[in-house]
Formats: C-alpha cells, sequence, structure tokens
C-alpha cells in the first residue's frame, strides 16, 4: 500500500474536490505549520544572535536550494553551477541598488529576474542535452560565471567586492539580525507557498511529468524544451533571490564566495533533504548549516582530551559534509523528507506494520 | 463532419531507420467515428506506423492529414492540440505521480495557467482551472473504475491498472482521434473484457475514433469497424474484419512463411491467432 492513500486519518471523509486538492494533508498540519510560523515570528524577541544568524542562513539558502530543487529533483536536470546563480543574485541586488539607486526593497525581487535571465541563458543547452553532458555544461557555467564575478568592475566590483546596503523600507533599516530575521522569514513563507502551488498546478505537473517520462510527457503536449529551459529559469530567480538576502545581510559581497563548494553544498541540501520533496528541501538545509556547527561543539567538547583536534577543525568539517552525504546516499537515498513521512506511518499504524 | 469524411489521412508513408524500412509506402484513411485495427505479425510496423500519427518518428516520405490538415512536420506535442492522443505498447506512465495526477497531465493542453499564475493559485484562478478539470477528470476515473487508486502512486500499481490508469490518460486529453497501443497485452480474460468495453464505449458513447494496434484476433473482429494488415512495413490487406480473415495472403502473413527475423521492434507477448 502506498503511503500517500493509507495516511489519511480515519472520519477524514472529503465531499469537495477542493479539500482534496490542499496543500498540507489536513486542517490540522495546517494549523500546526501556521502555528509553527507564527511561533517563528518570536523567535527574534528571544533568540540569541548566533540562533539567529544560523536561521537567517537556513532561510537565504533554503530559498535557493528549493530552486535547485525544482531543477534537479522536480524535473530530473542535473546542474553544478547553483552558487553561481546565488552569487549573480547577491551581485544584481547591491549592484541595482548602488548603481542605479534602486531601493532595497526592489532590488532584491529585480535581482531575482536579472538572474532568472542568466538561468534561462545557461539553460538553453538543457534543452538539447541530458544527464551528464549537461552537468559539464552547467560546470562550465559556473566557472564563466565566477570568473565574471572576477573581472566585471561595473557590476560586481571585481576583486575588490561590492557593498551592499541594508534593507530599508519607510526608512526604517533592517541592519540587526533580530530585524533582518523577519525580511528573510516573509521570502522563505513566499517562495515556499509559491512552489507547493506551483506543484499542484499545470507547469509544476508538467516539470515532473518530464522528469519521469519525457518522451509520454511530450506526447500529452508538454513542450519538452521549454519545460527544460524555465526550470533552469525559475530555479536561478531563487537562487537569485537567496542570494540578494544574502547579500543585504552581510552587506558587503565577495567574488570568492561562490564557489563550486557551495554549489556542491546546494546540491547536498536537496539530496539530504529529499529530491522532489518541498519540506525536504527546508530539512535538508538545515541539516547541511547545523552540521559544521555541531562538529565544532563536538569538537569542542573533546578538545580538553585531544588539543589539536581544534586545529583540524577545517578538515574535520568538510570530511562530515562528505560523510553526510555518503552516509545518506546509502541508507536513505529518497532523503530526510521520506525518513519523516516513514517515522510518521511507524507512530500512526504501531502497533502494525502497515 | 459527417459520418463519412475521413479524419486522419495517411498517404504513402515510408520511414526507414539506416537500411531498416519499417514502412514502405503505406496508405490509408480512418474515417470519422470509426474503430480501426491495425494487425500483424511482430516487427511488421504497426507501433511504427503509430508513432508516425502521433509525432515521435518523422517519415522521411508521404504525408498524414488530420482533419485535411497536413501534420506531418509538426512536433508531438502539438499534435495533441488538434485531438490526437495515444497510449504506449510498454506503459510509459509517470510512475512517481499519483494515479491523479497522472491523468491531470493529460489536460495539460487544456489548461491556461503558467509559472507565475500556478504559483499564485488562489489569485489568478488556477484553483478554480483546477477544480474544473479534476471534476471531468473525476468522470474519467469513473467511467474506467479506478476510483479507488486514484491516490495510489502509478509506479507501484499492476500491470493490468496502470494500462487503465495509460487509457484514462490518453482520454483526459479530450481527443477526437485516440491511438491504442497494444492495450490488452498482457491481460487476463476477465482485464480484456473489461478494456474491450471501455473501448468499445469510448468509441460510440464519447464519440471517440479509434485506431487500435491489438495481437488478439477474438478482440480485433469483434471489434474493429475496418482493420488493416501490415507485414514486413507494407500493407498487404485491408478491409471489413470478416474480408481480412479469409485473406490468403493474411493467412500466409501469419502462418505461413517463416518470418522470424529479428525485429528493431520488441512486440510483447502476442498471441498470434
Amino acid at each position: 500500500m502506498s503511503l500517500g492513500s493509507s495516511m489519511r486519518p480515519c472520519g477524514d471523509f472529503r465531499t469537495k474536490y477542493a479539500s482534496d486538492m490542499t496543500i498540507f494533508a489536513t486542517p490540522v498540519t495546517r494549523y500546526l505549520a501556521v502555528a509553527f510560523i507564527i511561533a517563528l515570528l518570536f523567535v527574534p524577541l528571544v533568540g540569541s544572535p548566533y540562533v539567529l544568524n544560523l536561521m537567517i542562513q537556513i532561510g537565504y539558502y533554503g530559498i535557493a536550494a528549493l530552486g535547485l530543487n525544482l531543477v534537479v529533483g522536480f524535473t530530473g536536470q542535473i546542474s553544478l553551477g547553483h552558487s553561481a546563480f546565488f552569487g549573480f543574485g547577491a551581485f544584481a541586488s547591491a549592484w541595482l541598488n548602488n548603481s542605479l539607486g534602486i531601493p532595497v526593497f526592489f532590488a532584491i525581487p529585480l535581482a531575482g529576474c536579472l538572474t532568472m535571465l542568466a538561468g534561462l541563458l545557461v539553460g538553453i543547452p538543457a534543452g538539447r542535452i541530458k544527464g551528464l553532458y549537461l552537468a559539464i555544461a552547467t560546470l562550465a557555467s559556473q566557472f564563466i560565471l565566477e570568473d565574471f564575478f572576477a573581472r566585471a568592475n561595473w557590476f560586481t566590483g571585481g576583486s575588490s567586492g561590492a557593498m551592499a546596503e541594508y534593507f530599508t523600507l519607510f526608512g526604517y533599516a533592517f541592519d540587526t539580525d533580530q530585524s533582518y530575521f523577519y525580511v528573510v522569514l516573509f521570502y522563505v513563507v513566499l517562495m515556499f507557498t509559491f512552489t507547493s502551488n506551483l506543484i499542484r498546478s499545470r507547469d509544476g505537473r508538467a516539470l515532473i511529468a518530464v522528469r519521469d517520462h519525457y518522451l509520454s510527457a511530450e506526447i500529452m503536449g508538454i513542450n519538452l524544451t521549454w519545460y527544460r529551459v524555465m526550470s533552469f529559469g525559475i530555479s536561478a530567480l531563487y537562487a537569485g533571490i537567496g542570494g540578494a538576502l544574502f547579500g543585504h545581510y552581510l552587506g558587503f559581497v565577495s567574488a570568492e564566495g561562490f564557489t563550486i563548494i557551495l554549489s556542491i553544498q546546494f546540491l547536498a541540501m536537496i539530496i539530504i533533504g529529499g529530491l522532489g520533496s518541498i519540506y525536504g528541501t527546508i530539512l535538508g538545509t538545515i541539516f547541511m548549516v547545523l552540521l559544521p556547527e555541531l562538529m565544532e561543539w563536538s569538537t569542542g567538547l573533546f578538545s580538553g582530551m585531544m588539543p589539536d583536534l581544534v586545529q583540524s577543525l577545517a578538515y574535520i568539517k568538510e570530511m562530515a559534509i562528505g560523510l553526510a552525504i555518503i552516509l545518506f546516499l546509502i541508507f536513505e537515498p529518497e532523503g530526510l523528507a521520506h525518513r519523516w513521512k516513514r517515522i510518521k506511518a511507524y507512530w500512526k499504524l504501531y502497533p502494525f506494520s502497515y | 463532419m459527417g459520418e463519412n469524411t475521413a479524419l486522419l489521412q495517411v498517404e504513402n508513408i515510408s520511414l526507414s531507420f539506416g537500411g531498416v524500412k519499417a514502412l514502405q509506402g503505406v496508405s490509408f484513411d480512418v474515417k470519422s467515428g470509426e474503430l480501426f485495427s491495425i494487425i500483424g505479425p511482430n516487427g511488421a510496423g504497426k507501433t511504427s506506423m503509430l508513432n508516425c500519427i502521433s509525432g515521435r518518428y518523422h517519415p522521411q516520405q508521404g504525408e498524414i492529414r488530420f482533419r485535411e490538415q497536413p501534420i506531418t512536420k509538426l512536433k508531438p506535442n502539438q499534435r495533441c492540440n488538434l485531438g490526437i492522443g495515444r497510449t504506449f505498447q510498454n506503459l510509459a506512465l509517470f510512475n512517481h505521480m499519483s494515479v491523479l495526477d497522472n491523468i491531470m497531465v493529460g489536460r495539460h493542453h487544456l489548461l491556461k495557467n503558467n509559472f507565475l499564475t500556478g504559483g499564485l493559485y488562489w489569485f489568478t484562478g488556477a484553483r478554480r482551472e483546477e477544480l474544473e478539470h479534476r471534476q471531468q477528470v473525476e468522470e474519467i476515473i469513473d467511467f474506467l473504475e479506478i476510483a479507488h487508486i486514484r491516490k495510489a502512486q502509478a509506479g507501484t500499481l499492476s500491470y493490468g491498472l496502470r494500462k487503465r490508469v495509460e487509457l484514462a490518460r490518453a482520454v483526459a486529453l479530450k481527443p477526437d482521434l485516440i491511438l491504442l497501443d497494444e492495450p490488452m497485452a498482457g491481460m487476463n480474460h476477465e482485464e480484456k473484457e473489461d478494456m474491450a468495453r471501455y473501448i468499445i464505449d469510448l468509441n460510440e458513447e464519447w464519440g471517440m475514433t479509434v485506431v487500435m494496434i491489438e495481437h488478439d484476433m477474438g478482440v480485433v473482429m469483434d471489434l474493429s469497424h475496418r482493420v488493416m494488415v501490415l507485414d514486413f512495413g507494407q500493407r498487404i490487406a485491408a478491409g471489413l474484419p470478416d474480408e481480412i480473415m479469409d485473406n490468403p495472403l493474411v493467412k500466409k502473413a501469419y502462418l505461413g512463411e517463416e518470418d522470424e527475423q529479428p525485429s528493431e521492434e520488441s512486440a510483447g507477448v502476442g498471441e498470434v491467432a
């Protein structure tokens, strides 16, 4: 029995098709999600700057990872150049603000749109090639954009980087972690809701159809080239918005930050979280942001016994990320989202196994 | 459209893959409202013919016209706008989607929302559109008796059910012409009877013109209005079912010669009666 059909609580009878097409499976899960977001609104009042910093990171990385999940998890294409889009968004937003004087409030979505154009350009090969060849093409785009960041002085400030102003709204500057948290939270809720809607409507289904069986998708009237290229464009839009939020948070954007390593980390987020799962994306991002912190914390614990450990912290972090990906691929290839589903099923069905 | 006008006209189609001549100058036409069958031994070019009509293959020669409009050059995804739908011989469902979503994909060309309006769902009419089409998809689900599995993941279903979901998806396209590639392959007797009933209903009640490839001669002869026989890429006969049964060429193609050559088209378990 598939999990989807058996997991409805008993007594949950649906008399309208509308009640069968909701984002959340039951009203209770919807209320819980809303309650969770409302609870998040109070985090800046009580959370330490350290916690807030981590949550803001989870926010902007999560938005970018969601974009990557659209292209990799939902459309079934590969992209190794996602961090370049992330960087492009950060530079574009700073540039729009610094050079053209567009307020940051508008610069963030506009930067997303500019990045989308860059993504469409990079996505053009995706209309024709697949698999490993596409991986190499996106890898090339990563290096081209990295080089562009280092050389395009007018756009990025070249090797000295670009300053990014704080987010302001009606004269109020969101220049603290406490206030910026709300900006990021707004975008996270917006982008994740948008994606949930996208996936349950026409074009989202088309993306999944292209992934699952492109030949029959074409017979069903789906224009393969359009959807393959568009999925790159949309994913770049997300990365651009995530990157813009990142830039205005740090206040400074430097070309060194957007390397292939970050691209791999984005891939790790969605693989660990669950390819083709929206809430899995956020789970994977939380995992990837917290993993280095956890490593730091645990090496701190052992540093009394082994003082040398602190010096090799950087290596241990990198290795832990690699190890986490490998372990997930072996033991839970469908990611945290699937694991969560299994846990829910276990509680619901206990003491039976199905 | 009158009862006797040709909905689909296939003229002198030739298709070859390198040295293999899959189709050689095949011509036929299908009238509106007809239930037309294509039969022939394995590797005869039946599926290639269907692929030419649905647009997966582009024939080197000849022309295909649908409602007197040439479609030979059109891409597959443009053809369903005109009203051509099909099922596949080897299952081609979207395995990780639910049955419902699979069928909803069939509505793709009838839906109007795009990335932006789909994402804004409540504000752009995407929700209303989804609901309207859900209603119509549910009618198809009722008709094909797959209501109990509508939320199941398509890849987890049994073979017979998957075939039925595939038919549902093709019906959801709202085609005028539906191409069925071995709709009954690998089914047991009862499932075949069900499927035969669905095909007749589609033809008579839903008003679809059907072109069907099938190996079960009993089914073909009972259901079809007209039958065409292909052998080695050539049309060897066409006509009413009874005429086909008595045609010496057809008997020879099926029983007489040793046509055990390896074929590019690996047809499934065909029951050649």
